[in-house]
């Protein structure tokens, strides 16, 4: 039976320009470019025309799926550079807003995942049940996103104690979800035909291409900032960095689920930790001096380096987004697989989604796929698979 | 915090060994080590290529980004090496003179340094010799060759 | 032809999705809209994937010089009378990316638009409400 599937792409003026231009032939793809340019908005150059207080809000909007990440790099660049520290309660505080960032782009990325090979019910249920995280970020935080929580030496918002039993009612919810979840995903055998084996990026080329977060993590690279150059709450914790050597895209999906986990157990152990104290330090004077604040993200080290003179606003700012380095490694990811896969390669890397849109694939020079073609041609081959196999997906989601 | 944390056997600090067979193998190396986990090695033009690669190749540090400031002596760049397994950052800092506005690309033993170099081409006006291809990477296809907007002196004229 | 064209835009807007250059809080917002807490497909609003198919475009992000011409040619190709809607601060007035050197002015200055959402980004429900005000307005 034919579904039509009304929901169109997010992926907006999909007519123009390649932003990946696939070169392909037959049904292999053998090369690719990418351009980029499209969301370029001057970030660097707007932060040096803002106060120290105010560049948190700017960098927030860079990415608004990861939004604490880039103020807490920024934070720490300026901690360092000024050697300066923030309060214990502080510290606890941003750890628990990370990680709950980090469990709702996880989210975010398992969904779109599932709308890349054609399981629509999989985006609608994993993002329904995302819902809780952001009401508890509105709760906590004031935002359902761009939470603005990071401040120069402390917290903008304190975590309140009668909030904490509202948190751990969450977690335990999630918790319950990302376990279905993970079951439903791994144990599928649709979905592992399409993700396993597919979109390998081999290990050295993962060094070469000096790739981070998960993407390095499915491919052997143990590399977390958190455990590497522990900050805040990190280090007095129990954890575990999650770390796969296959490579491919479904390594890059066990790791992201395998974290959720992990998230949540930091998260409980900050709420059980956290000591009561201010959560800002007040900064009487702003010394000269260079910093670089880094951040483990939802898809990888996040890199801020602060120059400052002396004068209340920076001299040079360079940020630099996990993406920056993943999206390149694409190149090597997607050689060699076919046509159809290439839309879940591009998205194995979770890039800030805006990068992968308008997709473009050319077959000897004539004819041309757009972004929405690649979906399609991802969804059929999921329904010839699903012929080979069955439908179980929909049960094990509903518990039947 | 301190720094010093065991993890596998690795303490989470700097390693003076590795400051050591720097300052043998440089003799001109200038290193401030700013905080455990942040040391600045400032470098002749001519040596940083030379540099960075014995850092991502013998001492197995992750390259990370590269940093252009605009300056009163030049621009500097700053390229960004992670040694993961100690956590610490070792930035090669070197100064490209406003007269002579190149220094070697890394392009030809890191494929990761493709895309910064395109950027600082286009936003500062360094050249890279040796890069495969300096087009422009942010910046639209009419951005004018001349407007490095990065630079301290930079004026938008449609304003 | 008009009268009918109006009617099926009240009825049903078609929508399209137009990202300059977003954050893409905006656009996650926009599809959170879709998803079963909000589901606004039962009052059939439905994302499109082409502008040609399009009554309403809802535009997120700031325009910046890469992406205006994009921008531009999708209205270009929209069918008229569409409803343009402006959804998050940077559609209504750039936010804060007012003054960078990419930056090419509001919305309003290229394309006419009729509903503006504000908000960093808007809820759900605020996109809700900004899209029947600009059905209410036809």
């Amino acid at each position: 039976m034919k579904r039509i599937i009304p929901i169109g792409p997010y992926h907006p003026l999909q007519e123009e320009p390649e932003f990946f231009k696939l070169i392909v032939e037959g049904e292999k793809v053998i090369d690719m470019e990418i351009n980029l340019g499209y969301n370029h908005r001057g970030h660097e150059y707007l932060a040096t025309t803002m106060t120290y207080d105010q560049v948190p809000f700017l960098v927030e909007r860079i990415c608004g799926i990861c939004s604490d990440s880039h103020p807490y790099a920024y934070v720490m660049a300026v901690e360092d550079a000024w050697k300066i520290k923030a309060p214990p309660r502080a510290q606890y505080i941003r750890t628990i807003v990370a990680e709950l960032e980090r469990l709702h782009s996880h989210f975010l990325w398992v969904g779109l995942a599932g709308h890349f090979i054609g399981y629509n019910t999989v985006w609608m249920w994993v993002w329904r049940y995302r819902e809780p995280i952001l009401d508890l970020f509105e709760l906590i935080m004031g935002n359902r996103n761009h939470y603005a929580v990071n401040k120069v030496a402390g917290a903008r918002r304190d975590i309140l104690p009668e909030d904490f039993p509202r948190i751990e009612k969450v977690l335990n919810e999630v918790e319950k979800k990302a376990e279905l979840f993970t079951k439903a995903v791994l144990d599928d055998p649709v979905i592992r035909a399409r993700l396993e084996g597919v979109g390998i990026l081999p290990k050295a080329d993962a060094i070469a291409y000096g790739v981070l977060g998960p993407t390095a993590r499915a491919s052997g690279c143990a590399i977390d900032v958190r455990k590497d150059d522990p900050y805040d709450a990190y280090d007095k914790i129990d954890w575990n960095t999650i770390v796969f050597n296959e490579g491919d895209v479904l390594a890059k999906a066990k790791v992201r689920l395998l974290e959720c986990f992990e998230s949540i157990k930091i998260i409980r152990q900050c709420l059980k930790q956290m000591p009561d104290g201010p959560i800002e330090e007040r900064i009487a004077e702003i010394p000269v001096g260079e910093g670089i604040g880094r951040h483990e993200a939802p898809r990888g080290e996040v890199f801020h380096y602060v120059r400052s003179d002396g004068s209340n606003m920076p001299v040079r700012h360079k940020i630099r987004a996990p993406s920056y380095m993943n999206i390149p490694s694409n190149v090597v990811a997607v050689k060699g697989y076919s046509i159809a896969d290439a839309a879940l390669v591009l998205a194995a890397v979770d890039p800030c989604y805006c990068c992968t849109e308008r997709t473009a694939v050319y077959v000897d020079g004539k004819k041309k796929f757009s972004g929405l073609d690649l979906l399609k041609l991802s969804w059929q081959k999921t329904e010839k698979i699903k012929k080979r196999y069955g439908n179980q997906l929909y049960r094990t989601l509903s518990g039947t | 915090m301190t720094a010093a944390k065991k993890d596998g056997g690795m303490r989470k600090e700097y390693s003076p060994d590795l400051i050591a067979d720097l300052e043998k193998k440089y003799p001109g190396l200038e290193v401030k080590v700013h905080a455990p986990r942040r040391v600045y090695l400032t470098i002749d033009r001519a040596l940083a290529h030379d540099l960075a690669q014995y850092l991502f190749e013998i001492k197995k540090c992750r390259f990370s980004i590269a940093t252009g400031i605009d300056t009163r002596r030049g621009i500097e760049i700053i390229y960004n090496f992670s040694h993961d397994a100690s956590g610490t950052y070792y930035n090669v800092k070197t100064v490209a003179p406003k007269d002579d506005l190149s220094i070697k690309s890394l392009t030809d033993f890191l494929p990761a340094a493709n895309w910064i170099e395109r950027e600082i081409h286009e936003l500062l006006g360094v050249d890279f010799i040796g890069h495969p291809n300096l087009a422009p990477l942010l910046t639209p296809d009419d951005w004018p060759d001349t407007a490095y907007p990065l630079r301290r002196d930079y004026e938008d004229k449609q304003r | 032809m008009g009268n009918v064209k109006l009617w099926g835009l009240k009825k049903s807007p078609w929508v399209f999705h137009v990202a300059a250059a977003s954050c893409n809080n905006c656009d996650i917002e926009i599809l959170d809209v879709l998803t079963p807490r909000w589901d606004v497909e039962r009052f059939g609003i439905v994302l499109v994937g082409s502008p040609r198919h399009a009554d309403a475009l809802l535009v997120t992000g700031v325009l910046n010089k890469k992406s205006l011409p994009r921008v531009l040619r999708v209205y270009e190709q929209t069918p008229k009378p569409c409803l343009v809607i402006g959804v998050g601060t940077c559609a209504c007035n750039c936010h804060m990316f007012e003054h960078s050197y990419t930056a090419v002015g509001t919305y309003d200055k290229h394309i006419p638009v009729d509903v503006y959402i504000p908000g960093c980004p808007p809820k759900p429900e605020a996109i809700i409400m900004g899209v029947v005000k600009a059905l209410k307005r036809l």
